[in-house]
């Protein structure tokens, strides 16, 4: 299976409130937010760093979660947030052209 | 409760000030006849100063920002703060007039994922809106803008103050909009000079007309549900807090002032001689507005449209205590109900009521 590399889109807003990220969509203006578990694997989505190692590095260290059954839950959740255009997926490094410096926040 | 009231509850729950407007510059190439602003530039910030509130903001965790002026687009950097600003992953909003937008300011505003850009439109003709703006041409031009804008898929809100000038165009803005892709919104408020001058405040409507517009479904939707009585006021309605300002917005001036809100003049601090979380935080100022509660409103309290009046505690700012009446919004739910305010009584009464000490002139014998 190839790996899956992840971006945070450019064209969102976002925040984090009380460790759970709000997301604006500007193509639509929904408004997401994510829960402690996405909010790790949005934080992390570098473009370089491959969803599974996220799922290992960042979620199974934090939370008590299968390995099999979160990169699951992972692949269904990044592709629910693709759909709406506010991550990035590829099977290859995504070159991110400027990181967004508050990403994180 | 939606997902965006979900968020501005926590938000006040946790003191973040999730909502933020920055007027970048007071200068304006329009000069309305009904603005609240003083043009001259009396030392705004710099680029670097932005860009460092900016930061702030952003580890504050403020999420919606709004940049407005004056005109934006009368700084030249601009775009270096919008981009900046868009870096900092802000939900970022544009108040312009859109007479200095071309395509390539469109296409740069789309770029950078603009929520939505707001244009204040007076009248579908140009020779009402140009007399309230007093810049020839502007209509043209501010249309112009729009439909670049637009073009760019760039969402428009046209924003329609009322006044006895343009009352009788606001079907025409809005069929402006229509056929522009924009949406429509209007504002009977005028808000007093920020030097508390009120002179201004005659432009506004007027009772009888504010009757019109409230009954009219083109403006307010239902007329029978926005007109209705006040309902009877509980214990929650008494606890309730008037309004975002202070508690999860503020505004910051172009000299770095910190207002609770845009149209509430008190001066809450300075981000040339303090960081914003100390202002936010600590300032005296803010944190008296945060206790302001419909309960302990002096003559508000008393008032059968306290639950549903949008009595604004900036405005009664301006007429001298902000947690006194504000009379625009007395009339407006008066306008609305056929119910005098408490205030409205109030006054009524002071006027047909003799002084204890009364003055009379004599004549000589």
């Amino acid at each position: 299976m190839s790996a899956v590399y992840i971006a945070r889109a450019t064209t969102v807003a976002a925040r984090a409130l009380d460790g759970e990220m709000m997301i604006m969509s500007a193509k639509d203006s929904t408004l997401f937010t994510l829960n402690p578990v996405g909010t790790a694997i949005w934080q992390a989505a570098d473009g370089k760093t491959p969803l599974a190692d996220i799922v290992q590095q960042k979620i199974c260290a934090q939370f008590d979660v299968e390995p099999a059954e979160a990169l699951q839950d992972a692949e269904n959740f990044v592709g629910n947030l693709a759909n709406h255009g506010i991550l990035l997926v590829s099977d290859e490094p995504i070159a991110v052209v400027k990181p967004p410096a508050g990403a994180s926040q | 409760m939606s997902l965006m009231q979900e968020l501005g509850q926590r938000a006040l729950d946790r003191g973040v000030p999730i909502s933020v407007q920055m007027d970048v510059t007071y200068r304006c190439n329009e000069r309305c006849i009904h603005c609240y602003l003083d043009h001259d530039d009396h030392g705004e910030m710099t680029t670097a100063e932005i860009r460092g509130i900016l930061d702030q903001l952003a580890e504050a965790g403020v999420f919606f920002l709004t940049f407005s002026g004056g005109e934006v687009f009368m700084r030249m950097d601009f775009f270096d703060i919008l981009e900046y600003a868009r870096s900092l992953m802000f939900c970022v909003k544009v108040k312009t007039n859109a007479f200095m937008v071309r395509a390539s300011e469109a296409q740069r505003l789309r770029d950078l994922a603009i929520q939505d850009v707001q244009v204040s439109i007076y009248s579908h003709r140009p020779e009402v809106h140009d007399a309230i703006t007093l810049l020839p041409g502007s209509l043209k031009r501010s249309v112009a803008g729009i439909r670049l804008l637009r073009e760019h898929g760039v969402k428009v809100v046209i924003a329609n103050v009322l006044m006895m000038q343009n009352l009788g165009d606001s079907a025409g803005v809005k069929a402006l909009a229509k056929d522009l892709g924009a949406e429509y919104t209007i504002d009977p408020t005028v808000t007093p000079m920020m030097d508390g001058d009120r002179e201004i405040l005659k432009l506004g409507l007027g009772v009888p007309q504010l009757k019109d517009v409230f009954r009219n479904p083109d403006m307010v939707g239902d007329t029978d549900e926005f007109c209705e009585p006040p309902p009877p006021v509980t214990d929650d309605v008494m606890d309730e807090l008037p309004c975002s300002a202070g508690h999860t917005a503020c505004y910051i001036s172009p000299y770095a002032d910190v207002f609770p809100c845009v149209q509430f003049p008190l001066p809450s601090g300075n981000l040339r001689q303090q960081k914003f979380l100390d202002v936010w935080q600590h300032s005296d100022q803010l944190n008296d507005v945060r206790t302001i509660k419909a309960r302990n409103l002096p003559v508000c309290s008393g008032c059968n449209h306290v639950g549903t009046c949008t009595r604004c505690p900036g405005l009664a700012y301006m007429e001298g205590n902000m947690r006194g009446p504000s009379t625009q919004d007395c009339e407006k739910s008066f306008a609305r109900t056929g119910i005098p305010s408490a205030n409205m009584l109030r006054k009524q009464k002071a006027a047909t009521t003799r002084g204890l000490v009364q003055i009379a002139a004599f004549s000589p014998a």
